[in-house]
């Protein structure tokens, strides 16, 4: 069962706008990945019409999702190697456990892998005498630090180097306590050698897939450590973990979707290490893996097609969404209770874990639309977060006092001259109420007014001063 | 003068219906100064609080009687960006696939308008005939940008006011935190967001903040004054129509 808080996800917020160290956090790095995008977008004028052309590349692959797997499956099976598939997160655990034993495994290094974040395979490993080691910086610091990712390509955003700092001195006991960790390059040097061990010694090397290519087989990683190299060359096993989702046509369709996915993300023309494997090594191959397997998940992916949630299975995961969201940079990833946060997790999330364990999601949004503004595959993101709120409304999932309190507005709304005739006798009390100009409390609206002043009306209604003045 | 093939429906929104029927008149005479002649039919809100609440049914319902309403009129003008998005651009949604409204829905979706760009882009308004002065600051609210692709209109025409500055602030696209009905939902992320943007008004130096939407400038005038802060706020119709006697959102009345 899924550890998600996103039904605390009230409380979760309210706890991070108060957490200072989190504030201080997510302050310094929201604005630079925007202002980055921004710069990368419009060195590139075809920038727009590389978007079109990613989103119909995702359609037509989504379109046609069964054949694509199947030509891949037979691509990946021809070249040596293994596809398996596990309809949810125990399957794909049980899938990933059989392997490693029969490879004899006692260590596992990882690439930076959602999937595997979704599918909670660290701790499941742990628990079967495993020890599986995130090679990526970012997720090498949260696993210490015993904590899941809060952004899907910048795991640590919520960590301050300090507390880095603190980290690495809590772990890496071996270490001399005065060693000198102030600078960024030391600490950098210091992870990177720990984690050399670890590659060295690994028997199974674990990587997620930005893409798989049905052409050739391929699953492709773009990292900007080279750790995911390393994860996936030197261990005698290749195990890449990957929703079913990601399988794109060609080649060229990648190259296409890989100018647009790091300008989305970072602002780079391209991730510094754009790696592709392709089955087990070959005879004759200087290195790579003797065995090469593919744990394909679905996860309530395949539920998607065909519901007005589809669109939602174009992303490439570039975290643009949750870059320029308002409500993500308040409140950080950890609020959202599940490995996806930002607007594109609050489409995902309520079909991986169920809308009635994800109430909330759906709703924490203002709908500013900046989120679909700079999707690189144009997911309409608000559009699907009001699809969910209509289950929500349709399935009595939401509140008892929205609900009543909307039956009422509706009941007056719908009946215009008695809305009228309602309103402008409320307008002229409140104004009476409100000589200040406003409203420092107001009972009924204390969630507005705990925060703001309310400006109390003018005086009568519009409608009626325009009648007002209309009469002859 | 009023001219043949402008007859706007003005759409007034419920806030300023209720809060600042101010920013209809000064919608009016901004219409009238244009030539059009101004008609206000029995209205209550466009639904948009029901549709983002899930509740289509209701939602529709209310979008049929709109429709019926302002069906006569050449144009449906509002105040409002969000509003205008929600009857524009939201409303088709709710037909989808019903040919009975089709036609229908289509004709009122094509006269449409929010009140600046229907001025600039429709009646090709280039100069109002105002004066304010002061140095003011402009909010980009998030539906008319986006929805509508508000974003020139307002500051060219605010560009010929008399003794106004435009002083631009940071993120001035960035949402304020009002968001409906979410900022009574989540208010203290509201509050969060909401307090970033005053702080980006007040850097700004301006010492009055215009936006298009009445919600967004309840909410940031309300977090301003909670603050403390001086800075008033108005609805841009109100500076471009030259109505500005009539003291700024939430402030006493003489």
């Amino acid at each position: 069962m899924t550890t998600a808080t996103s039904q605390r996800f009230k409380e979760n917020a309210r706890a991070a706008l108060a957490d200072a160290q989190l504030q201080r956090a997510i302050g310094d790095a929201g604005g630079g990945f925007v202002l980055r995008r921004q710069e990368a977008a419009g060195k590139l004028p075809e920038f727009d019409a590389l978007r079109d052309s990613a989103q119909a590349i995702k359609e037509h692959t989504l379109r046609h999702l069964d054949l694509y797997l199947e030509a891949y499956e037979e691509r990946v099976t021809a070249q040596g190697g293994h596809v398996h598939y596990a309809v949810n997160a125990e399957e794909a655990r049980a899938i990933v456990l059989d392997l490693c034993r029969k490879a004899g495994a006692r260590s596992v290094t990882k690439g930076k892998s959602m999937v595997s974040e979704e599918m909670e395979l660290n701790a499941f490993l742990e628990q079967n005498g495993i020890a599986a080691v995130e090679t990526d910086l970012g997720e090498y610091i949260i696993q210490i630090r015993h904590e899941a990712p809060s952004h899907i390509i910048a795991p640590a955003i919520h960590v301050t180097k300090e507390q880095v700092q603190a980290d690495f001195r809590r772990v890496h006991t071996h270490l001399p306590a005065d060693r000198n960790l102030d600078e960024s390059t030391t600490m950098l040097t210091e992870a990177r050698n720990i984690l050399r061990e670890k590659f060295l010694t690994a028997d199974v090397g674990i990587t997620g897939a930005n893409f798989l290519v049905a052409e050739t087989g391929s699953s492709i990683i773009v990292t900007n450590e080279g750790n995911g190299d390393l994860t996936q060359t030197l261990p005698k096993m290749h195990i890449v973990l990957a929703t079913i989702e990601k399988l794109v046509p060609t080649l060229e369709d990648v190259s296409q979707l890989l100018r647009v996915l790091a300008r989305s993300a970072t602002g780079q023309e391209m991730s510094v290490y754009t790696t592709l494997s392709t089955g087990p090594r070959r005879p004759g191959d200087p290195d790579g893996p003797a065995e090469y397997h593919v744990v394909l998940l679905d996860n309530g992916r395949s539920a998607m097609l065909g519901s007005p949630f589809q669109d939602m299975l174009r992303c490439i995961r570039c975290g643009a969404c949750m870059n320029h969201c308002p409500v993500y940079n308040a409140v950080g990833g950890h609020a959202y209770g599940f490995v996806y946060p930002g607007p594109m997790g609050s489409v995902l999330t309520p079909a991986i874990i169920g809308i009635e364990n994800a109430k909330h999601l759906p709703n924490a949004s203002t709908f500013c639309g900046r989120c679909e503004e700079v999707c690189p595959v144009r997911i309409p993101l608000p559009r699907m977060l009001r699809a969910w709120r209509e289950r929500e409304f349709e399935r009595h999932l939401s509140p008892a006092t929205v609900r009543s309190g909307l039956a009422l507005w509706s009941f007056f709304a719908k009946r215009p001259k008695l809305y009228s005739f309602a309103t402008n006798i409320a307008a002229q009390m409140l104004s009476a109420l409100g000589k200040r100009g406003r409203f420092r409390r107001l009972p009924l609206a204390s969630g507005w007014t705990r925060h703001r002043d309310l400006p109390a009306p003018q005086g009568a209604t519009f409608q009626a001063q325009w009648k007002a003045r209309s009469r002859p | 003068m009023a001219e043949p093939g402008k007859r706007v429906g003005l759409f007034v929104t419920c806030l300023v219906d209720l809060i600042r029927p101010s920013v209809g008149f000064a919608a009016v005479k901004l219409l009238q100064d244009a030539g059009c002649t101004v008609e206000v039919p029995l209205q209550s809100c466009c639904g948009q609080p029901a549709f983002n609440s899930g509740d289509r049914r209701t939602t529709r319902a209310i979008a049929e009687q709109v429709i019926a309403a302002f069906e006569p009129y050449d144009y449906v003008v509002a105040p409002s960006g969000s509003c205008a998005g929600m009857l524009k651009t939201h409303y088709p949604e709710l037909f989808e696939g019903d040919a009975a409204w089709s036609e229908r829905v289509d004709g009122f979706c094509g006269k449409t308008f929010e009140l600046v760009s229907f001025l600039t882009d429709v009646l090709r308004v280039t100069r109002v005939g105002a004066r304010f002065d002061g140095t003011v600051t402009y909010h980009d609210s998030c539906s008319g940008l986006r929805e509508l692709g508000i974003r020139a209109q307002p500051r060219r025409l605010l560009a010929g006011v008399d003794g106004l500055e435009l002083k631009e602030m940071t993120d001035a696209d960035v949402c304020c935190g009002f968001g409906g009905t979410f900022c009574v939902k989540y208010p203290d992320i509201s509050n969060a967001i909401v307090a970033k943007k005053t702080e980006c008004i007040a850097a700004s130096g301006a010492d009055t903040l215009l936006a298009g939407d009445l919600g967004c400038l309840m909410n940031m005038a309300g977090k301003l004054q909670r603050e403390g802060r001086s800075i008033k706020a108005r609805h841009v119709a109100e500076v471009l129509a030259g109505m500005t006697d009539v003291p700024a959102i939430g402030e006493p009345q003489r």
